[in-house]
């Protein structure tokens, strides 16, 4: 992969890839995955910048205080807590090549996250019957929006959770689906560093405050 | 022909293991340290044991950083190595971008709330 100068064939410099070989297909997708998480990582940024900088508008209305439960907050967390785990049994089942484990850690893992999106959505619904809907101040605003992200996310990483536990029934541990397991890896865990910011920036420091 | 699969397979295998996987220990010590981080500021928060808001807040947001870099490396494997360094590359430019947004929005949206009070508050008071 170095740009070599080549005088041998014709005596005159050669400023392109002197060795190009033909890469395996999706040789690149980790670094370009990972390239993306790091993209997304920039969304959810601005988004904890937006909440920094709104969070104490309250505009009369509800405070965290009087809106977060901090032990459903705790028990939603242990759900995400829990899902990153059982991907990891996941992946490592997948790496001995067992599938029926695979896709039973597939499974919970999909459990544990429909779990911690139905917790979120009954704590959403719950805030907006008490009048504490996105209109209702900045605050409200910007944590429906960064959490409500995030909850988005999730639902997409479920989305292609299930999908990839059908191409596994389907065709089996083959290369591509061991390397679309991955990035979801790296999707869930992603989500589960970006949970660690909105629970303690968004739910503790908020009732603290 | 199959020597040449079979070349392109070796090959496949080489970049393959650019990428780091994780052990079941790996996964457990990594399981265990962040729910051991995550129970502590939650405790912290519900029971409020330390004196003041002030120090709490700084503790939480301290375990926050150490959960993040131990997610990193238990969970997305993160290292030096990965990807000829590119992903940690990657990441470095990102932590970068983040703490200019999130530094200077706060630094700048603070200073127009303490400076500049509305228009019809100033009047308000005489």
């Amino acid at each position: 992969m170095t740009v070599s100068v080549n005088p041998s064939q014709t005596g005159e410099p050669l400023f392109y890839l002197a060795d190009e070989h033909p890469h395996p297909e999706g040789y690149s997708t980790s670094l370009g995955f990972w390239i993306y998480l790091m993209s997304d990582c920039l969304i959810f940024a601005i988004l904890f910048a937006t909440f920094g900088v709104l969070g104490g508008n309250y505009a009369a209305g509800p405070a965290p205080k009087d809106l977060f439960d901090l032990n459903l907050v705790a028990v939603n967390t242990s759900m995400l807590l829990l899902s990153s785990i059982t991907y990891g049994f996941a992946m490592l089942t997948m790496q001995q090549n067992k599938i029926a484990q695979t896709q039973m850690w597939l499974a919970i893992t999909g459990l544990f996250g429909a779990a911690f999106i139905g917790i979120e959505l009954t704590e959403f619904a719950h805030m907006i019957h008490e009048g504490a809907t996105p209109q209702r101040s900045a605050f409200l605003s910007a944590f429906f929006t960064l959490v409500g992200t995030h909850g988005l996310h999730v639902t997409c990483g479920l989305i292609w959770l299930v999908t990839l536990m059908v191409q596994v029934q389907k065709f089996g541990l083959i290369e591509a689906n061991r390397r679309r397991l991955m990035c979801l890896s790296m999707f869930w865990h992603f989500l589960d560093v970006v949970w660690i910011g909105v629970f303690t920036f968004v739910y503790l420091l908020g009732v603290l405050r | 022909m199959s020597t040449d699969t079979h070349a392109a397979h070796a090959d496949d295998h080489h970049h393959g293991d650019g990428h780091a996987h994780g052990t079941f220990s790996s996964y457990m010590l990594g399981f265990v340290l962040s729910v051991v981080l995550t129970a502590i500021p939650f405790w912290l928060v519900m029971s409020g044991t330390l004196p003041s808001k002030q120090i709490t807040a700084l503790v939480i947001m301290a375990f926050a950083v150490v959960q993040i870099v131990v997610h990193m490396i238990y969970f997305l494997h993160m290292n030096t190595t990965s990807e000829n360094g590119w992903s940690m590359m990657a990441l470095i430019f990102t932590i970068v971008m983040v703490v200019i947004a999130l530094s200077g929005s706060l630094w700048v949206m603070g200073h127009l709330n303490s400076n500049m009070m509305p228009v019809h508050q100033m009047t308000g008071m005489n």
